[in-house]
């Protein structure tokens, strides 16, 4: 049985969580949807830096992901600020709707 | 690497399924709540690879205020309009995008897999950490000495991110003059 956990598993298992991610942002239509999915895409990129820290012996990824929390709650902030403007504007929360450059 | 398991595996299984859950269901609040049994997964693998102080800043800043912001705007928004019950995307983009991820992915595990790591180990083993006063006290120390500089700038980050939030999602003069024409439109 698995006894022993290589590093490898553990930066496949953030890829994977960080192409979900990714995929969530190119399929979905929701913008809600979007959010979500990058906030997927953070937490994948912060568990690689602490997946390094721990490997390499060193507090810098740690402290990366420290500021990485930092700036994705200023982003998520910004971001539903954002949502309920366009809902305010074109009521609907479609990414497809967003086309008021084109006419 | 000398961690658990059985942890691992259980928190890794709890949050990819959780995360697939994310993308692939309709309604954004049951989205929501998927996210945070990530968040809650993703604290565990932290404290498990020994960044306590990140696994508790996770549970605080991810499961805390910014699902509780999340959800405030779902509930806000009315999740029970029609305007959330828009159709599925193309096709084309769905298989495309799936291919793509899953291709990057494979390259990914690839690269994990064979690239030769000769980790030359830095000073802060875990008995070092210990004899320190732990991973908080290590964390803290470096963060008000060598990173006090993106520290104080991080403090300027969040003012400017509060004062464009509010400035954005206001109700202002030209939003209710941009309304008719979007009316117009529909």
């Amino acid at each position: 049985m698995l006894t022993q956990v290589e590093p490898w598993v553990v930066l496949s298992f953030c890829a994977l969580i960080f192409f979900i991610g990714f995929a969530g942002v190119l399929v979905r239509r929701n913008i809600l949807i979007i959010l979500m999915s990058i906030e997927l895409m953070l937490n994948a990129v912060n568990l690689t830096f602490v997946t390094f820290s721990k490997q390499l012996q060193s507090m810098g990824g740690q402290m990366s992901v420290f500021f990485i929390i930092t700036v994705a709650a200023a982003e998520s902030a910004v971001g539903l600020g954002l949502v309920i403007a366009m809902f305010r504007t074109l009521r609907s929360v479609d990414t497809d709707e967003i086309q008021m450059l084109r006419e | 690497m000398d961690i658990s398991p059985f942890f691992f595996y259980l928190f890794a299984i709890t949050a990819v399924a959780c995360s697939l859950l994310v993308v692939l269901k309709k309604n954004p609040v049951s989205s929501a709540f998927s996210l945070v049994l990530v968040f809650f997964a993703f604290a565990g693998i932290y404290a498990i690879l020994d960044a306590h102080l990140i696994a508790a800043l996770q549970v605080f800043v991810y499961a805390g205020a910014i699902m509780v912001l999340f959800i405030f705007v779902i509930m806000l928004l009315n999740a029970d309009t029609p305007s959330f019950d828009m159709g599925r995307s193309h096709l084309a983009v769905r298989i495309g995008g799936g291919a793509l991820c899953a291709l990057l992915f494979a390259a990914f595990v690839y690269a994990f897999k064979n690239s030769i790591s000769m980790p030359t180990p830095g000073a802060f083993t875990p008995a070092s950490v210990e004899a320190a006063g732990g991973n908080t006290q290590v964390l803290s120390e470096l963060l008000f000495s060598e990173y006090i500089l993106p520290f104080e700038l991080t403090s300027v980050l969040l003012l400017a991110a509060i004062v464009g939030a509010v400035a954005i999602a206001k109700r202002k003069l030209s939003g209710d003059q941009m309304a008719p024409a979007a009316k117009g439109r529909a």
